[in-house]
This record gives structure tokens, sequence and C-alpha cells, in this order.
């Protein structure tokens, strides 16, 4: 297994830049995993780690080496498709058995190599047939033993759940982390599927329009997102964003600092918050974007403390999911995602008092949508 | 008469009153009838013996059936000042046709392959370069043909009009074959690439053997094309070296002598049979030939 | 750990595997240049010099291109390629829409009719001439066989009738190419959702109004493509009209590919020869550019 480090990778075709310039290094045995939505340039860079495009400007380093210049079979990678991209004139066995062919490697050797993946994999029994005869799942699981077989210092995954039905792509999900944990492989994955990048990855480059948005853990992507972006994108349902204004007012001696929420006409919401770090604080009497996860909104007083403020809401929406509800709230006009009990009382259009908790709070600049804290 | 507010959508298509079906169906059965009117014509016609054409009308039995106007035909007609039969001059077809065909769709798939798979700049205007050739009227290249075979030493062999087709018939197979690649799947090239195939590799283990329908495609429509031309073979061959629709021109329009016009149709069934008999086996992929070919880029 | 990398290859075969698909494509863009482009641009030179048996480079600007316009022949070829044109297009249009409607109707022995109408382009038009030569041949043919069916009057001598002749060209082509257009429509009609002849059947629309109204303006690009293919044939058509009539009777069934071929093999007019089929690229191209450039166009404006 090998560490990967992309430099200063820059991708134009033409006048239109597809890469703006990505810094990410990733350990040996990481599983990285590169989302955002489609047009953001992962697939593009997926292609450039594996020699399949070249970038205009920057370096691609495996174990170190730069392998900008050599072609991809030598960079000692291996690749599973969305498509699974399977040979349809061969059967199975070919397929899995064909780099191996084309590096001239022994026929009893292959022979080896091929059972001891299909194996692995529970697909021996299906090695004499052809790609069409098989199911999707099934066809999965030849992409990877070809992948597999080459025991590559990289493994790269381009959307390759996308094709299965939902049911199976969690079954794969568990399969994929399954073998990870077992090789210790280094692993760059593909996705627009923001629950597959969190449960799959030890980390998470969100991309964006060719930029990179924010490189980190799962838990620091989801609760300290960079940007309103990665915020909005991370995590389903998204964070809640509300524009808001801060403001100061006479606590007592000191002056504590308040949330105001309003939406047209509407009541306004104020929302007196807990000690803030001064980055926060010189936002005082101006906009700003406050950032509350669905999980972080409660129903009823529960237990108030420092950070947990009561807040009077209104319910617009529910959505029963079995596990929970999801409920749409208005505060100061503006609609809040709460993740509540499966046992939430409440109906639509009645009024209710909800926590929440402001220790799980971010704040984004209106102008620049960074997280500011 | 009552009748229903609307139509039902079965008037339009389908299940209509039983007089509008008669009626269908009788003008397909007659248009059917003068499609195939020529073709009995020229069979019956090639049966008969001399006397019995005289005699009787086109469409009659033949009351006497013989198969002598086909030998005749075969081995003994005379196509100029030779009278051998056109039996040279099938074959002769038949070696010309053969290496066309195989030269041009093999060098117009490899063409399709590097133009979908190995994009480089100014790949789809090359394409549009080489797609001029598909429409010109060959009286344009006549003349320069003519000196430059003749000057290769080529004037009047099947070599030369093997390249000629070839040449021209480049233009059709790297149009099919570019447009079939077009949408054969990239991931399985980047597959291929990442296990290690290249250039060749990638063409005759990955791409060839998914082309079965494409080849058909290619070769029944070259086949159908070189075997049927007149033009190249009239300018570019002459006497004994000329194809089988040359020497069937000749036969059938010699003024000397009687006409015997049960050999003519005899010689011009053995020249239609081959396309025939392709038509009939391969009908689909002719039919896509046409149609690709009148769907473009 | 040695700095920078190791090249896996030798530098000229990494060059060779580099540009090996441009290698590969240069013997078909080579003949391109030289037999398509190449020769074009040599014909056309030729049609400004005096040539006559052999080239000769003598220029003499426009002399072969008045030489050709006043020739009488090929004044009788141009009207012929004008009323054989129309004629050819049209009765191959109204032919092959027809007989694809009705095909569309659910027709049984679909298959076998298609197969019947299209096989005549199966056909080398030396056969087709031949065969449709001997039907309309005045004393054994198709008059014969009238008159002997009880109609004794009747005559059918087109084929070596000069105001006449050119129609028998007419008629042999039309028998040929029109199963052709038909297939285009009828793949045409098979692309029309039949939702949309639904909709139309409630909204009180009846049989012949649908197909007037709704069926045959979805049907314009394809008598746009028929169209042109089919003038490109009629420009083209040089074996019919050999095996047919041979051109005659006298010259009345000149066309300028017969004209062309005439005077540059036969009457050692090698600048006139040059000169016609120069007119008979242009006519082409002045068909095919515009389509082309338009089918371009649109191909570019898809959404996205």
């Amino acid at each position: 297994m090998a560490s990967l480090e992309l430099i200063g990778v820059k991708k134009r075709y033409g006048a239109q830049e597809i890469l703006k310039g990505i810094d990410i290094s990733v350990e040996a045995g990481e599983f990285l995993v590169l989302v955002g939505p489609s047009g953001c340039g992962k697939s593009t860079l997926l292609n450039i780690v594996a020699g399949l495009d070249s970038a205009t400007e920057g370096d691609v380093r495996i174990g170190g080496r730069s392998v900008k210049e050599e072609h991809p079979s030598e960079r000692d990678i291996a690749m599973v498709f969305q498509s699974y991209a399977l040979y349809p004139n061969m059967t199975v066995r070919q397929n899995i058995s064909f780099g191996m062919e084309m590096r001239k490697v022994p026929k009893p050797e292959r022979e080896r190599a091929v059972q001891e993946v299909a194996k692995l994999l529970q697909i021996d029994h299906l090695l004499a047939r052809k790609p069409s005869q098989l199911s999707g799942g099934q066809r999965q699981r030849v992409a990877m033993g070809r992948a597999l077989v080459r025991k590559p210092r990289i493994f790269l995954f381009d959307e390759p759940l996308s094709n299965l039905d939902a049911q199976l792509r969690v079954d794969m999900r568990t399969e994929i982390k399954k073998l990870h944990q077992r090789l210790g492989a280094t692993i760059v994955y593909v996705t627009h599927d923001q629950i597959e990048a969190m449960t799959l990855a030890s980390r998470i480059a969100v991309m964006r329009g060719g930029e990179l948005q924010q490189l980190g853990t799962p838990a620091e992507v989801y609760s300290q997102p960079a940007n309103a972006f990665v915020a909005g994108f991370m995590g389903s349902p998204r964070m809640n964003l509300a524009p808001a204004r801060l403001v100061e007012y006479a606590d007592g001696p000191a002056l504590g600092l308040a949330l105001e929420i309003q939406s047209g006409d509407r009541l306004k919401a104020r929302i007196p918050l807990p000690a803030q770090p001064a980055a926060v604080r010189a936002y005082a009497g101006r906009e700003i974007i406050a950032g509350v996860r669905a999980e972080a909104i409660g129903f009823g007083g529960g237990r108030l403390n420092g950070h947990r403020r009561a807040v009077e809401a209104s319910v617009e929406i529910i959505e029963p999911t079995g596990a929970d509800t999801l409920a749409v709230l208005l505060v100061g006009g503006r609609e809040f995602t709460a993740r509540l009990g499966p046992d939430f009382p409440l109906k639509p259009g009645e009024r209710g008092e909800f926590h929440f908790d402001l220790s799980k709070l971010v704040f984004f600049d209106p102008r620049t949508e960074q997280r500011i804290a | 008469m009552a009748s229903a507010a609307w139509e039902s959508p079965q008037m339009v298509k389908g299940r209509g009153s039983r007089l509008s079906r008669a009626v269908i169906y009788g003008l397909l059965g007659f248009f059917a009838f003068v499609y195939l009117l020529p073709l009995v014509v020229m069979l019956l016609t090639s049966f008969k013996p001399l006397a019995e054409i005289y005699a009787g009308n086109m469409v009659a039995l033949p009351r006497q059936w013989t198969v002598e106007p086909w030998v005749k035909a075969w081995e003994e007609v005379c196509v100029g000042l030779l009278c051998r039969g056109i039996k040279g001059y099938f074959w002769i077809s038949v070696k010309m046709t053969f290496f066309a065909v195989l030269i041009s769709t093999a060098v117009g798939a490899v063409n399709g392959y590097v133009l979908t798979k190995w994009r480089f700049r100014g790949a789809n205007l090359l394409f549009g370069f080489l797609l001029f050739g598909c429409f010109i009227p060959f009286q344009i290249v006549l003349i320069p043909m003519a000196a430059v075979l003749g000057k290769m030493g080529l004037a009047s062999s099947t070599t030369g009009l093997v390249l000629v087709h070839v040449v021209y018939g480049l233009a059709f197979t790297t149009l099919y074959f570019r447009n079939y690649y077009a949408v054969f799947p990239d991931e399985l090239i980047k597959a291929a690439m990442i296990d290690g195939a290249r250039f060749w590799s990638i063409f005759f283990r990955i791409l060839l053997p998914n082309s079965g329908p494409i080849i058909a495609v290619t070769v029944i429509w070259q086949f159908t094309n070189i075997w049927n031309d007149f033009l190249f073979g009239a300018s570019f061959s002459t006497g004994e070296s000329a194809p089988m629709t040359v020497a069937l021109n000749n036969v059938v329009n010699t003024s000397t002598g009687e006409r015997e016009y049960n050999v003519h149709m005899a010689a011009a069934m053995i020249a239609a049979l081959p396309t025939l008999m392709v038509y009939v086996f391969g009908g689909r992929y002719f039919l896509r030939g046409l149609m690709a070919g009148s769907v473009k880029g | 750990m040695a700095a920078g990398r190791t090249p896996s290859m030798p530098g000229a075969r990494r060059w060779l595997q580099r540009n090996l698909p441009k290698i590969v494509l240069s013997p078909t863009v080579a003949a391109s240049l030289v037999f398509v482009y190449g020769f074009i641009a040599w014909t056309t030179l030729l049609s400004f010099t005096r040539s006559k048996t052999i080239p000769n480079f003598d220029l003499v600007g426009f002399l072969q291109y008045v030489r050709v316009w006043e020739h009488p022949r090929w004044q009788v070829a141009i009207h012929n390629l004008f009323a054989f044109g129309t004629l050819y297009i049209g009765l191959c249009l109204a032919i092959g829409l027809l007989l694809a409607i009705l095909l569309d109707q659910r027709i049984r022995l679909e298959g076998a009719l298609r197969a019947v109408y299209l096989y005549p382009m199966a056909l080398s038009f030396i056969v087709t001439g031949t065969a449709w030569k001997w039907m309309l041949n005045p004393g054994l043919g198709l008059e014969k066989l009238v008159q002997g069916w009880g109609w004794t009057g009747f005559t059918f001598d087109w084929i070596v009738n000069e105001d006449m002749a050119i129609y028998t060209v007419v008629i042999a082509g039309v028998w040929q190419a029109s199963g052709f257009v038909m297939a285009m429509f009828l793949a045409g009609l098979r692309g029309i959702d039949d939702e949309i002849l639904k909709a139309a059947s409630m909204d009180g629309a009846s049989a012949p109004r649908i197909y007037l109204r709704i069926v045959l303006p979805m049907l314009r690009p394809i008598f746009v493509s028929a169209v042109v293919i089919l003038a490109h044939l009629a420009i083209k058509s040089y074996e019919l009209v050999v095996a047919l009539t041979g051109g005659g009777p006298g010259y009345a069934t000149e066309l300028p590919s017969t004209f062309m071929y005439v005077h540059t093999f036969t009457r050692n007019e090698l600048g006139m020869g040059a000169a016609s089929a120069v007119m008979m690229l242009l006519t082409v191209a002045a068909i095919m550019v515009p389509y082309l450039y338009s089918e371009m166009r649109s191909a570019h404006r898809p959404a996205h």
C-alpha cells in the first residue's frame, strides 16, 4: 500500500478550467472519498490519478514518486468503474485475468490468482459465465475481483454503487468497507452520494467547481463545515442555514449576544447566545448566517442548561420516517428542519416549545460564506 | 348514420373498417406486383427458348423450360470480340469485390477506432474532411484516376480496380465504424488501459470482438456497392479484365445479329444473384447500412 | 532512493506509442488528400485548359465551359436532368410515403412486403436497366402483353421515342429507389409517439387530418434527407441510362453524367469532359453543403 499526493493539480480544456489547483495528501491505508455535485471535477481528478487523463499543471505522486509520465498500467493501480466495464466478449475468468495476460504472467500463476480472488468474493461458481449472464451485484463483484487480483498499491473507485438498487447499494457498501479493513488498502473513492462518503471515508474531500472546499474527517466535515456549501451539501437532512442578525443586548452588567431571526414581517425570534469567541463577537450588529443541524433541535423543555435555549416555533410539515420524525419548523418566519422522536405529538399549524443546542451552532459570513466559528 | 363523436385512436393505425383494410391490402398487393414484375419477367424469360419469346408475351410461363440460356450466358455468350461467356468476368468481379471489401472494411474499422477513442485536437475536423468523399460525384475523379492508374501500370487490371474501390470506399466504412464506436462505452477502454492493453490490444481484444453488427453492415454495404458498380469498371478496365457489370452491359447492348433475349436475361440474373442473396440473408444489415448513410454525423 | 523518475520506455518507442493514432490514420488522410481533393483540383485545372485527347496545360479560361453550354447535347442533358430529377424525386417521395403509411397500419406480412419493396436497391443499375429495357421493349414487352389481352390499339414505345424516352428512365429509377424512401419514412413514422396520436384523436381530429396536420410535419426532416439523397442519386445516375437507353434514341436521354463520360473517353474532349464534371460537382455541392451545414448546426444546439 502506498501514499498518494496531489500537488497543485490543475486541468484545463481549452478555455475551461476544470480543476483549479487541488492539493490533497492521502496516507497509506487511508480511505479518501472525493464527493461533490456533478461537474465538480471529482471524476476528472480520479482519471488524472489513474493516468487516463493528464494534468495541465501539478504533480501526482504515489509512494513518494511522481507518476505523471507513467502509463496507467504502470502505476500499479486498479480501478472499479460505475458501469463495471466488464469485457462483454470474455468470461468472468478471462475478465479477471486479462490484466495479468497483458503483463505476460504465466498461465498457472494466473489461474491461481483468479481462484484466490474468486473465493474471496464468492464468485467462484460464476467463472465460466459471461457478464451478460450476471446480476448487477455479481457484476460489481467481478469488477472488484479484477481490481483485487492486481494487488495494486492504490484502489480507485469511480461511483461504483450508483447503478445498484438501494438495498444492494447498502450491502455492497458494507462489502467495500470490510475489504478496506481486511486489506488495509489505500482507497480513493468518488461519489456524489454524501451518505456513502460519510459511512466509508476516513477522510472526505468535498469539491465544487474544480476547487477543494474542505478536507477532513467525516465528523469535522459534518459538524464544522468550512463553508455554507459544505454545510448544505453534507448530511441529510441538510444543515439548517438561516440568515440572521447578531445583536448586543444588556444582560445585567455585561453585554450579551443574541440571534435575531426574521423573515418578512413575521414575528421576530430572539435567541440569546452563550459566550462566543472573538471572531463571532466581531460581527455584533451585523448580518450573519447561522447553521444548526436537525439533530440539535429537540422538542419540549428538556433539560435547559447553559447552551440549551427554549425557542417557540410553529410546525409546518411532519415527515415520519419510522425511526424518527422530521419536522419543518418556522422560527421567526424561517424554516428549520428538526429531527425529533418518532412519537412527536404536534400537528402542522400547531405551536410548541422546542430547545436548540446552541453549542452546535456554526456561523458563516453572509458574503464569503466561509465559516467564522 | 350515427357515428362516434370522435373517431377512436384505432382509426389512425390498425383496426379500421373492413373496406379500408381491403383497400390497404389491395394497394399494397398492387405495388408488390409491380415491384416483383421485372424480376419475374427476367426469370421467366431466362428459361424460355427464343422461339417462345417471339411468339408469346413476357409474363407467359415457359411451355418448354430450358436452362440452355443460362449455360450459354455462362460459357458461350459474346462479350465484345471474345465468345467465352461471362464466367471469366464473374470471377474477376468476385476477386475484385473480395479484396476491396476486405481492405476498405479493415482500414475503416481502425480509422473509426482512432477517431473516437484516441481523441486528439482536430479529430472531428479530420472526420469531416474524410467524409467529403462520400458525396462527390465520381465523374470528377475519372480523368485523373485514369492517368494515375496508367502511370502506375495498373490500367485495366483487377488490382487497379481494387485500389479505386478501396480509396473511395474508405469514406463510407470510416463513417460507419466511427458512428458505431462513438457510442461504444469509454469505460471499457479505460479498464483495458489500466489492465495494460495498448493501442492494438485494445482494438483486437476489446473493440473488434464486440463489433459484429457493424462489420456485417459495412461488409454488406461495400459488397453491394462494389459488385454493382459500373462507372469505375467501365472507365478503368477494358476487354478481358472487365468486371461483371461491364460485361453484362456489353452483352445486352450489342446490336449485332439476333437478339438472344433469354441469354441476356440469364446473364442479368447471374449478375444479380450475389447481391440478391446477400440481401435475402442479410436484409436487416442491408437496411441498417442504407439508413446509417442517411442519418449523418 | 533515486531522485526523479525512471522512464519506463525508451524515447523512440514512447514517441511511437504517443503518435500511433495519427500514424495509423495517415494513409487514409493521404489517400483522401490525393484521390479526392487532389483529383478534384486536377480535374478543375483541366477544365480550364485546351486538353483534347491528352492533358495539355494551355490555360484558356472558361472556353471549355462555354463550349459545353453551347453544345446541343448538353442542353438536352440539362433539360433532361430537370425533367428526370423532379419527377424522380417527386414520385419517389409520393410512393415511398404512401407505402410507408400503408405499411404502418399493422399489416400482416409487413416484413415480407418491406423486403419486396426494398430489394430493387440491392440490384445493380445495369441489371435494373436491362430488366426494364426488356419490359419496355415495344415489340416484345409490355406493349405486346397488353395488346395480347385485347387492347390492340395500345402502344408503349416510349423507350424508342425521342420525346418520351427520358420518362422510361424515370419509371425504372423510381422503381429502384422508392423502396428506400419508404424505409426512411417508415422508420420516421415508427418514431412518432403513439400518445401524440391518441391525444389528437381525443381532440377530435379525424385520421386524414391527423396525418396532414401532425404526422407529416413531424416527418419534415426525413423529407429533407430524402430529397437530398434522391437529388444526389439523380445527378450521379449514369448506369441506369446506359443500360436502359444507351443515352438514346440518339441523345434524347442524355444526362450530364453520360455527356461527361462520352466526351472524356470516346470523343477525346478532355477539357469539355472536365468542365462538365466540375459542373456536376458544383450542383451536388449546392445541395449538400447547405444541408450538411444545417445538420451540423442543429447537432450543436441540443439542450444539455
